[in-house]
């Protein structure tokens, strides 16, 4: 089972930076007790302080996507359980009513998706949608909401925001699309913002400017920002600490520049020298992951990772690693791993 | 009819309203464009074309008829001609190009004064039918849970008995049938369809991605349905609104022509005349043979223009 440990030896815990979301051995399942269950997050800690950007990264179906709903109390209440404890302020957020939950929502945190086109209402226009945001959390009316909703697309960056307000989603580029969004998401000023692979669906160029936007935004505001992401090349240049899953779970947490300087999870090390790199020379062969999740192992019966893992030992189809604080390190750092690459630690240092 | 056969009746009609929600349904990734695209292709569908010419006629007719209608259609004016023996119907002759009808009213007349209340008819009950078909699926579809499941129940139970089956019996309930009774029947027997459909495209709304954007942003659930399902969700249901002018219209007729029409004939309505002419169709089928081409084709038209507005909204059918 996961370690209680998680929280107390956190790494990028600022001193005197009280968590604004702590998110404590999250678990969600879906499917009834008659059919068969799918536990797609088990047992996932994090935290996120004021004014920092915390990455969650791993490939398709780890659970990326199911964590932010469960935080965002967006997943439908029948058909997935969710257990654990995700605090907002020192808030219990999964005992919330509905209604609570729908206020906060928008108002105090807020999230972006991966597809901006179909996460906008097509037959309502940009500025209808944004302006409605403004009503319900602010009581904003007419003038005053348009007014603030102009003010909003051009901090976005949206060129001629006045006339922008009256298009409807067709009509705007995919960047512009994104833009429109996060102008809907920091409408009210949230402190906490998740955006679920908010480039994917873009291209190179659009991307870079977004994360720029997003990085300018958050510190400029101090909010606090969760950045979830397939790719650690996003990751590179906004997150303070990284924490990689695997199969609903953390494998490996550190802060970002020791993480991409000698990562310890094998995992880590495959999605590391996936990304390609401008300092490379051209040609290098892209070395992805080997193997896909249809190869994982339950984690109850060991690494979920050992199939498709270059480093696998005895141990690891025999016995489920913890997530521990990791010695092989100079930096704090958390990883589950029997086998892990090598450390930038010698014995002497210990 | 046994148990099996109209349950498989109602299966049937459960599938062909299923597909039609899958088929109109505003695709997530097009938006108003789709409804663009599909005007471009209806401008140059021909079989759009022609229904709707057909219906723009009729529409325009019903307008105008009062007034380009050579004589007034209630008025007697070949009663004299008429031998109850010989010559029921009034032949055709000069200024009377159809002849008359068992009354001795210009035929003509009456039937192009009688595109007027086919009209109000076919339309109303539509409207109604809507309505209520409206008000059933948003509940089912916006509210969910129990209340989705208790009308749903409702709605199945509707779509198991045989429509013309069940409008005979609401038109039956009245002790005196009348224009407003035939538009009750024919409404109700619309609004489980419509309630089905806008309720299956209001559930797939409900899981689509910029439902849940609007929910990550607190949007209240009340503008949840009313500004991100049902507008989004309406376009099979105003498809199906096309198709149901052109039943409403036969159906009306149906109602006539089994005596639970509306009696009163000084204002003509081509299904009430189509009833009438029953009794002398052996001998004279003309009278019969008019008002049912003018329903026929009218129908078509409407038709044509429904399938074909479903055709181009359907995006598997497109490009
Ligand atoms: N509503 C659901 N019912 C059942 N299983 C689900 C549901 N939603 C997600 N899952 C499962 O949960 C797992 C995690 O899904 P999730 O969407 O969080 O992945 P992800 O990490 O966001 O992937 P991606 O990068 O593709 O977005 C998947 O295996 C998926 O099949
Ligand atoms: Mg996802």
């Amino acid at each position: 089972m996961t370690t209680a440990t998680t929280s107390t030896t956190q790494p990028g815990r600022r001193s005197g930076r009280e968590p604004l979301l702590a998110v404590e051995d999250l678990r969600v399942t879906f499917g009834s007790r008659t059919s068969r269950t799918v536990t797609a997050v088990d047992g996932v800690s994090f935290d996120v302080a004021p004014g920092e950007t915390v990455g969650l990264v791993g490939e398709s179906g780890c659970g990326k996507s199911v964590t932010s709903l469960a935080v965002m109390g967006l997943l439908p209440a029948r058909g997935a359980q969710v257990a654990g404890s995700v605090r907002f302020d020192g808030e219990e957020l999964l005992t919330l009513s509905p209604q609570r939950m729908a206020e906060k929502r928008g108002a105090e945190m807020a999230m972006i998706f991966q597809d901006p086109l179909s996460s906008l209402n097509p037959v309502v226009p940009i500025g209808v949608q944004v302006t409605e945001v403004l009503e319900r959390h602010r009581g904003m009316k007419g003038g005053a909401a348009r007014k603030r909703a102009t003010y909003l697309l051009e901090r976005v960056g949206i060129p001629d925001p006045t006339r922008r307000l009256s298009d409807y989603a067709h009509q705007l580029s995919g960047g512009m699309r994104q833009r429109a969004l996060i102008a809907m998401a920091l409408a009210c000023e949230p402190r906490l913002l998740i955006a679920d692979e908010p480039t994917t669906a873009l291209d190179v160029t659009i991307q870079a400017q977004i994360l720029a936007l997003l990085n300018e935004l958050v510190s400029e505001s101090g909010t606090a920002l969760v950045m979830i992401t397939h790719d650690l090349g996003v990751v590179a240049g906004l997150c303070s600490t990284v924490n990689v899953l695997y199969a609903g779970r953390v494998v490996e947490r550190a802060d970002r520049h020791p993480l991409f300087a000698t990562p310890r999870h094998p995992y880590t090390g495959g999605l590391l020298a996936s990304i390609p790199r401008l300092d490379e020379e051209r040609g290098r062969r892209l070395v992805p992951v080997p193997g896909s999740v249809a190869d994982n192992i339950p984690w109850e019966e060991g690494c979920a990772f050992a199939p498709r893992c270059p480093n696998a030992g005895d141990r690891c189809e025999a016995e489920t690693p913890a997530l521990v604080p990791d010695r092989g390190v100079r930096d704090p750092r958390l990883l589950r791993c029997h086998y892990p690459l090598a450390g930038d630690r010698t014995e002497e240092d210990a | 009819m046994t148990d099996r056969e109209s349950a498989s009746l109602g299966q049937r009609k459960k599938a062909r309203i299923d597909r039609l929600a899958a088929a109109g349904r505003i695709s997530e990734d097009e938006g108003v464009s789709l409804w663009q695209s599909a005007w471009r292709r209806l401008r140059t569908d021909p079989i759009f074309l022609v229904g709707a010419t057909i219906v723009v006629l009729f529409v325009l007719l019903a307008l105008v008829a009062p007034w380009i209608a050579p004589h007034d259609p209630t008025a007697r004016l070949l009663i004299d001609q008429i031998n109850r023996q010989a010559n029921p119907i009034p032949d055709p002759q000069p200024g009377h190009p159809l002849g008359g009808d068992d009354a001795g009213r210009d035929m003509l007349s009456r039937l192009l004064v009688g595109s007027q209340q086919t009209l109000i008819v076919g339309v109303m009950a539509t409207l109604f039918g809507l309505t209520g078909g409206l008000t059933l699926g948003t509940l089912a579809g916006g509210i969910g849970r129990w209340v989705d499941a208790a009308v749903m129940r409702v709605v199945d139970v509707m779509l198991s008995i045989p429509s013309l089956l069940m409008a005979f019996s609401i038109a039956a309930v009245f002790a005196r049938p009348n224009q407003w009774t035939v538009i009750l029947a024919i409404a109700i027997i619309q609004v489980p369809i419509f309630a089905r459909l806008l309720r299956g495209s209001m559930l797939a709304q409900r899981h689509s991605d910029h439902v849940l954007a609007a929910r990550a942003l607190g949007v209240r659930p009340a503008a949840i349905v009313f500004r991100h399902m049902l507008p989004n969700a309406i376009g099979p249901v105003i498809v199906q609104a096309t198709l149901v002018l052109a039943v409403a219209i036969i159906d009306a007729a149906a109602l006539s022509f089994l005596g639970l029409g509306n009696p009163d004939d000084s204002v003509p309505e081509w299904g009430q005349m189509l009833g009438r002419a029953q009794q002398y169709f052996n001998t004279e089928p003309q009278l019969a043979f008019y008002p049912a081409l003018c329903i026929i084709v009218v129908a078509l038209g409407f038709t044509l223009m429904g399938e074909s507005l479903r055709e181009a909204l359907d995006p598997k059918s497109r490009r």
